[in-house]
């Protein structure tokens, strides 16, 4: 069967390794709700932010050769689940707009790229094109009683004039999917704040405050567990949680999914493709609050 | 408190530069301070991002490019997206951290090897090897122990390959990187 949604698809390197659940159980959400991903050819690394630290035309470029590989196919579009990924991605392409920058990448490039496919995010796929409705149609298995956090990070929406999609300061494109699933889903106040980025290598103090503010705010709305569709995001809170418990003095507890791996789990697709067991912060205490809500309910 | 003395000082090529390479007129701000307002890392700043955008609007090259907060942005955007002049203003911190590098300083010399790594990792494999990016960064810190708390935590999901993914265009990658040296070097 083919689909009416065919798409290029980019995993981003942290899909082959630290974020293997967010890549697989993006692939079975979108094989169960008729979107058709076509991995792009021998793709590589965005250079994601090192590479625009250093130089835009060498980021561009290292964007630029995925997009050109891309349009060799058959497809609607660029997508990918990473927001850094997306930012680079997006960002490469809008500064292509000017004929005279679009050259000076082309110059490193070994295929010149002609810059034409729209780029968006799988969140933004989901949201906008495949619709919160026909989402909402297909759950099995309703998260009722589930209280989250929704965590978008900071760069998903900004700048507005680049990633056009959703808010820039109060996003609700997840919020939307989730309550879609019956989630019960928290007003979180630092939905786009900053959790540390990739400084939890060489300065872990940032991350461990940046990070434990975010954890201590998701407390305060009393979530039950984190949901993110970032995997810079996802890793600071999830792995790197106990560094923030023993640096700051904290004791969380809090598990952090991908958003893909909820609507997997409402739509009841098996264990394998979700991944839950690669979560560090065993998920088991969020679903077992739920299950006491959702029997709390039923009685 | 620094005093800078602007008659002195004042740098014009250093602003044109920075207007030249970020495609921002940096005139436009007057220093509302929102930019540093909705800043995350302002509390790890040595000076604030208002204060460098009043700092290059006075031309103030070598104050501006040896701060450490130009390698602490993690360009999450806030400064852009909130500016009500519409400046770029991530942007421009990226050009400086540019201009920085060319001019060999790096006061947060642990994020640079960070930076460099990766970008090394990149040009070698054409994907990030997660592994080896580590074990770089490692050696050339010496800080030997970085994570290690997190191994126990992380080595038994299976996420963290030992080998690097390559891929079978690795070589234009590497041109990439190789055509933009030559592109600077020129």
């Amino acid at each position: 069967m083919s689909s009416s949604l065919t798409f290029a698809y980019y995993p981003g390197c942290s899909g082959l390794g630290t974020s293997l659940e967010y890549d697989t159980s993006t692939r079975a959400i979108c094989a169960a709700l008729g979107v058709e991903l076509v991995d792009i050819p021998d793709w590589s690394c965005c250079g994601s932010t090192p590479a625009h630290t250093v130089d835009h035309t060498l980021s561009s470029a290292l964007s630029a050769r995925n997009i050109a590989q891309a349009e060799e196919l058959d497809v609607q579009g660029i997508i990918t689940p990473c927001p850094s990924c997306l930012t680079n991605l997006k960002t490469a392409s809008h500064r292509m707009e000017d004929e005279a920058f679009k050259e000076k990448v082309n110059k490193l490039l070994e295929k010149p790229v002609e810059n034409k496919l729209p780029i968006m995010s799988v969140l933004q796929l989901l949201h906008e094109q495949v619709g919160v409705e026909k989402v909402a149609e297909k759950v099995v298995k309703p998260l009722e009683g589930l209280r989250l956090a929704p965590y978008y990070g900071c760069i998903m929406n900004r700048p507005p004039e680049v990633m056009n999609f959703d808010d820039c300061e109060n996003p609700i494109a997840m919020d939307e999917l989730m309550a879609a699933l019956g989630a019960d889903v928290a007003p979180f106040p630092l939905k786009v704040e900053c959790c540390g980025a990739s400084f939890g290598v060489a300065r872990k103090d940032i991350v461990a405050k940046l990070s434990g503010k975010l954890l201590d705010a998701a407390e305060d709305v009393e979530a039950h567990a984190f949901v993110t569709a970032c995997p810079l995001c996802q890793m600071n809170l999830d792995l790197r949680q106990s560094q923030v418990n023993s640096l700051t003095g904290s004791k969380h507890d809090m598990p952090v999914f991908y958003y893909t791996q909820l609507i997997g789990k409402a739509l009841g697709l098996d264990a394998k493709s979700l991944q839950m067991d690669k979560l560090c912060v065993p998920p088991s205490k969020a679903f077992r609050k739920m299950e006491e809500a959702q029997q709390a309910n039923a009685s | 408190m620094n005093i800078v003395s602007l008659s002195n000082s004042y740098d014009a090529d250093f602003v044109d530069e920075v207007e030249k390479e970020s495609k921002q007129n940096v005139s436009l701000c007057y220093q509302c301070g929102n930019c540093t307002a909705g800043c995350p890392y302002t509390s790890f700043y040595d000076i604030p991002v208002s204060q460098i955008m009043r700092l290059v609007q006075a031309g103030q090259r070598e104050t501006v490019l040896s701060c450490k907060s130009l390698w602490l942005c993690a360009t999450c955007e806030s400064c852009t997206t909130r500016c009500p002049n519409e400046i770029d203003v991530a942007r421009i911190m990226d050009v400086l951290r540019h201009m920085a590098r060319r001019a060999g300083k790096a006061p947060e010399p642990q994020v640079k090897t960070f930076t460099d790594s990766f970008l090394a990792s990149v040009e070698k494999h054409g994907r990030v090897f997660e592994m080896g990016l580590m074990v770089s960064y490692m050696t050339k810190t010496g800080r030997l122990m970085t994570d290690s708390d997190l191994a126990p935590k992380i080595l038994p999901k299976g996420k963290l390959a030992f080998t690097p993914h390559g891929i079978v265009g690795k070589q234009e990658v590497a041109n990439i990187f190789k055509r933009y040296n030559e592109e600077r070097d020129s």
